[in-house]
């Protein structure tokens, strides 16, 4: 039975609870505790510091060339924190509602309580430590609402927010570099878990420069190492980011929690061609002014301009009136596919929709036209002023548009596609964050725990940093403070032979494959099939299908892959055949998951399973469980399932007509 | 901190370059304001007498004797940083670009300097070696004798290879402190968003008016052009 | 934008090792679409290689957006490629036309050893940021986050030189690979901020010591790295590093 070990008593007590009565470790014995540490992105970055402040030995590891670099950096909007700067009702509590509303009743509540409580102390600590948030004249913190929620409660760095907590983290990071109490390994990838009596004791980490396999011990590993996106081949997810580490944690025995609950963001940059390597997100904020729309006539070649009025479908403002173009995001993403797939789809691709600004910058230019009494002008002058307005607005957006696509989005509407952006899913992990390997943690979106199956906008910060600054500070104690008595292990042991030999034996037999079929082209195969099965509407059929289609891909990779070049040098190909071996088990996994949860919710939308008006329909009967999968050998697992007992929240069905 | 840790440093190394260089700044503006009464209707008697007084003022000796010490300084810094900077990047790029980032004579300073530092022994051997150690005529003013400076800039400004020498020489002074003026400034920490408009102005005029009139000498000398001083006097 | 596809010949450095030689290898490659990214180019080329039994060109990339500040080649003589404030990953192949020669380098600077052909190891930076790059706070220790009032301006300005996103065009494009630009961001991003004050002094001095001991150049003020800095990173910032650094280095602190 799966235990989440959620402190009892009232949900506002329990983590203050918790840590009034959480064993400590004294700070000689943290001195002689080891901790690895694998990613470093905001969940992993603000653990090494955290932890290397707090005087335990940490190793930290990333694959990139600086920890600086982890795809955190890449995020946008904002981060959520219930400060209440702006008097406008916000608590802690309505924080804890509208993620629990928005994640479709399927997180936690004693976890996302907590993260919301710690969520104040995320800002005082980032601005502590120089992350320029944008302020007001008064010279005190800005807010902007975001994500459909009703309160301002959004900190932002203009678009670079995950940039400028990224560099706060990093910068504390190699300051405990400096002091010694961080060890950084840059340009490693882990490739497998050690484990001595039933505990997690260190990894097996790969140089990626001189290719050779190193043997680390730790008291505790901590795996911070994002989601797994990528499984799509097109993501927003950056191009090195992988499921690697987290699935080979999986396979050593860790529950792998909800894998089909993936995000699709509504409004990135289309895709152009089979070239495409990645997608690129355009801040959802782009939504409040611009209206979306398809032809109304199928196939539709002509310009968007040559197209009336009145042969245009505003899809969004015609289904759903009540909310618009403003619905949330899966409600978004779903319609486009669906207006795409029926054939009403633009571009030279077919696969994109518009969103168009004439209608904004015509508002807001007859708004400028009254605002300074300019009475009777043209219409060029009026279009004059409503750029102006949309530039000061959206200017670095619609700048990013144009160097991506070429196209000046003031005078053509700007094409947009839904790309996957975010996986709810990941490791299992207790209140503690552990796995249900002992010593072995996931923090950030490598776990799967307080988004439940939809993640709101600018939360994803919140819970990386939540995760590592302010939770697994205090719950690593109560576990470490019964290892205060294991001494180092040696890397002899049998145990670190056995494992590193494993990684090798598997790196020998990619090499030894020398098929005739590169690895990214397997990989933009499985992305294919999960995207066009396992993506925005799943169906049981399909998701069957998938899976067969994904074991028959497995024993063609695994018979046909070709990667140039030596073990013992730099070699990327080696390193994504790793990565995209990893990604086919993963994709095969999600279908289950996807195929095994008979319901929709958040982001699972299974066709199966929908309102008389094409909505998703939860069976809160039978699904309110957390899916937490145990790998059991080739194309085989256990399925546990982790209750999900609302206390507090009173399960409801969403609706934006 | 100590001023030899910080004279050792990057930045420190790059500060004795800003401050003999506006120390060599500030000479030539007194230099060209000495030497620009050759250029009046009137100028050799005003020239000679304050070719005089710089010669043999103690106060401007002691100068003089700083003055070539910061000169030095520039030169032996400035060398030594191009080494080093150079040597900063063994494997060189294939493809340079060139203007599309830098003008050429930011890139170019030890070059134009090392033009003028040619330039220079030339210029001192010609006027300041006699002017010190004899050779010079002589030429009296109120019963008092005075060097016969001017002559002697007539002399060697009547052959035309000469007047070319200068003038090219005027021209890598020009360019030298085009890029130096500014970049002493940048260098102090006083180029400041507020005053980084003014420094840049004043420092394109300098570069441009100075070498323009020290241009000049040779020129007007040639050619025997003068400007009608109409009793204005520029020194003493 | 009309799409359409042309010639292209490549000249790329490839160097197997930091300890190897390298050269420069010339490679066709036809069918380039206008609309690929100038890295999806190198995509398609290392597809052909590895079908052709080659070893494909290593280069750094990552995120594709233009913000990890991982990519990293020298295009025809300019860092980040010929476009004004934007990074490798960011530029399109519109940029060029039906049988141009595009020659391709990695960052070139003793501090940046080549790792394997367009590579480099730029753990230099990280060593600097060690020396004195962050604000001394532990987790934990803060105030309230609105308890420092920041004027608006200063608060403008330390955001402006915080975009900085560490990738060393600054180095790549100095004739003297000097560093000074991405060491100015750092120091003005923390300098002009109240929660930077207590540590100024040491900062700067700590950090200026390390880039001087990893190799880079000294700056000569050709302003040649904010022209190709991606984030648009101004000089000025050199201006305040330098003025932080003769305080910092000469005032007495009493």
């Amino acid at each position: 039975m799966l235990d989440a070990k959620i402190p009892s008593g009232p949900l506002e007590n329990k983590w203050n609870d918790y840590k009034g009565h959480v064993r400590l470790v004294n700070p000689a014995n943290k001195r002689k505790l080891e901790i690895i540490i694998v990613g470093t992105g905001l969940a992993g970055a603000s653990a090494a510091a955290s932890l290397g402040e707090m005087g335990y030995k940490v190793k930290a590891f990333c694959f990139q060339d600086s920890p600086r670099r982890a795809h955190s950096i890449a995020a946008q909007g904002g981060i959520n924190a219930a400060k209440n700067y702006q008097n406008d009702g916000d608590s802690v509590f309505r924080l804890f509602y509208d993620t629990i509303k928005g994640g479709d009743y399927r997180a936690r509540e004693g976890n996302v309580h907590r993260l919301a409580e710690v969520s104040t102390s995320i800002i005082d600590q980032c601005v502590a430590q120089g992350v320029p948030f944008a302020r007001e004249y008064g010279g005190l913190l800005s807010n902007r609402s975001f994500g459909g929620t009703q309160v301002q409660r959004t900190f932002y760095a203009a678009g670079q927010t995950g940039q400028q907590l990224l560099i706060g983290a990093y910068q504390a990071l190699e300051r405990q570099v400096a002091l010694g109490t961080v060890e950084m390994h840059t340009r490693h990838e882990m490739l497998e878990i050690v484990m001595i009596d039933g505990k997690a004791r260190g990894i097996i980490a790969r140089n990626l420069v001189t290719g050779e396999l190193e043997r680390h011990f730790g008291h505790a590993v901590l795996l911070c190492t994002g989601g797994y996106g990528n499984v799509f081949y097109l993501s927003t997810n950056a191009m090195g980011s992988n499921v690697t580490a987290a699935w080979k944690a999986h396979k050593k025995g860790a529950y792998f929690g909800n894998p089909c609950f993936t995000q699709i963001h509504p409004t990135c940059i289309p895709v152009s061609g089979d070239h495409q390597s990645k997608l690129t997100l355009m801040s959802e904020s782009l939504r409040n002014d611009g209206r979306i729309w398809v032809p109304k006539k199928q196939g539709d070649t002509r310009k968007p301009y040559d197209i009336p009025e009145e042969e245009r479908d505003y899809y969004l403002e015609r289904r759903y009136p009540a909310f618009g173009n403003l619905v949330p995001r899966d409600v978004a993403s779903r319609a486009a596919k669906e207006r795409c797939d029926a054939g009403y789809g633009v571009g030279t691709s077919r696969q994109a929709v518009y969103l168009d600004y004439a209608y904004a910058i015509e508002r807001y230019g007859k708004a400028e036209v009254n605002k300074h009494n300019l009475g009777h002008v043209d219409a060029a002058t009026i279009n004059r002023l409503g750029r102006e307005v949309v530039k000061e607005k959206y200017g670095n957006l619609f700048d990013m548009y144009e160097k991506i696509t070429g196209e000046n989005p003031y005078e053509v509407p700007m094409r947009i596609y839904p790309a996957v952006h975010y996986t709810m899913g990941g490791l299992w992990v207790d209140y503690e964050l552990m796995t249900n390997i002992p010593g072995l943690y996931a923090l950030g979106e490598a776990n799967f725990s307080d988004h439940g199956a939809n993640r709101l906008g600018a939360s994803a910060l919140m819970q990386g940093l939540a995760d590592g600054y302010f939770v697994v500070p205090y719950t690593i104690g109560n576990y470490l403070a019964d290892e205060i008595r294991t001494n180092a292990i040696s890397t002899d042991h049998p145990a670190f032979v056995e494992a590193e030999k494993h990684a090798d034996d598997r790196i020998r037999t990619f090499m030894n494959i020398q098929g005739s079929q590169t690895v990214e082209s397997f990989h933009k195969r499985l992305g294919k099939i999960i995207w066009d099965k396992c993506g925005m509407a799943r169906n049981e059929q399909g998701l069957k299908q998938a899976i067969e289609e994904i074991r028959a891909l497995k024993k063609e990779f695994w018979s046909d892959v070709r990667i140039p070049g030596n073990i013992n040098e730099m070699n990327p190909e080696l390193d994504k055949a790793g990565r995209v071996a990893d990604f086919i088990e993963l994709g095969e996994l999600m279908c289950l998951d996807a195929l095994e949860r008979n319901e929709s919710c958040g982001g699972h939308f299974r066709e199966e399973y929908q309102t008389p008006d094409g909505e998703a329909l939860r069976d809160d009967a039978h699904f309110m469980h957390v899916a937490a999968w145990e790998y059991k050998g080739d194309s085989s697992w256990t399925l546990h399932k982790e209750p999900l007992i609302y206390d507090v929240m009173k399960p409801s069905q969403r609706s934006y007509k | 901190m100590n001023w030899q840790k910080v004279l050792h440093s990057s930045i420190g190394k790059k500060l004795v370059m800003a401050l003999t260089g506006l120390f060599l700044i500030v000479f030539l503006l007194v230099h060209c304001y000495v030497n620009a009464n050759v250029l009046f209707s009137n100028g050799a008697e005003n020239f000679n007498r304050a070719a005089h007084f710089m010669g043999t003022n103690i106060l401007v000796r002691i100068m003089e004797v700083g003055l070539f010490a910061g000169l030095l300084l520039h030169i032996l810094q400035g060398y030594r940083l191009e080494l080093k900077n150079r040597a900063a990047r063994k494997s060189k790029y294939a493809v340079k670009a060139g203007g599309a980032t830098s003008t050429w004579y930011s890139r170019s300073m030890a070059l134009l300097g090392t033009l003028i530092l040619l330039f220079l022994i030339i210029h001192l051997k010609q006027f300041w070696v006699p002017s010190r150690f004899g050779g010079l005529s002589e030429i009296t003013y109120g019963n008092q004798p005075y060097h016969d400076l001017y002559s002697q800039m007539k002399e060697v400004f009547s052959q035309p290879w000469v007047v070319v020498l200068y003038v090219l020489g005027c021209f890598s002074l020009s360019w030298h402190l085009l890029h130096g003026f500014q970049s002493a400034f940048q260098t102090l920490g006083w180029s400041h968003s507020a005053y980084k408009g003014l420094i840049r102005s004043v420092g394109v005029g300098f570069s441009v008016i100075v070498p323009l009139i020290f241009a000049l000498m040779p020129v007007f000398l040639y050619f025997g052009w003068e400007i009608p001083s109409g009793g204005l006097t520029l020194l003493f | 934008m009309q799409h359409s596809t042309m010639n292209l010949t490549l000249k790329v450095w490839r160097q197997r090792n930091s300890k190897a030689s390298g050269g420069f290898e010339t490679y066709p490659v036809p069918g380039i679409s206008t609309e690929m990214s100038f890295l999806e180019m190198f995509d398609v080329l290392n597809e052909r290689l590895i079908a052709e039994g080659r070893d494909p060109i290593a280069f750094d990339h990552d995120c594709r957006e233009g913000i990890c500040g991982m990519c990293s080649m020298v295009i025809n003589g300019r860092p980040h490629g010929p476009w004004k404030g934007t990074t490798v990953c960011q530029l399109h192949m519109r940029e060029y036309k039906n049988g141009d020669t595009i020659t391709v380098e990695p960052w070139r600077a003793n501090a940046f050893p080549v790792v394997r052909d367009l590579m480099v190891d730029r753990s230099a930076f990280d060593r600097i940021i060690q020396a004195g790059g962050y604000i001394s706070v532990n987790t934990g220790n803060a105030v309230d986050g609105n308890a420092i009032p920041i004027e608006k301006d200063h608060a403008d300005s330390a955001f402006a030189a915080a975009a900085c996103i560490g990738c060393g065009a600054c180095v790549a494009a100095c004739k003297n690979s000097s560093a000074m630009l991405f060491l100015s961001a750092k120091v003005s991003h923390l300098t002009l901020l109240p929660q930077g004050q207590p540590e100024k002094r040491q900062r700067v001095v700590e950090m200026i010591d390390q880039m001087d001991k990893e190799g880079f150049g000294s700056c000569t003020n050709t302003y040649a790295c904010e022209a190709e800095c991606p984030k648009e990173i101004s000089v000025t910032n050199i201006a305040r590093l330098n003025r932080e650094f003769l305080s910092a280095a000469l005032g007495s602190g009493d």
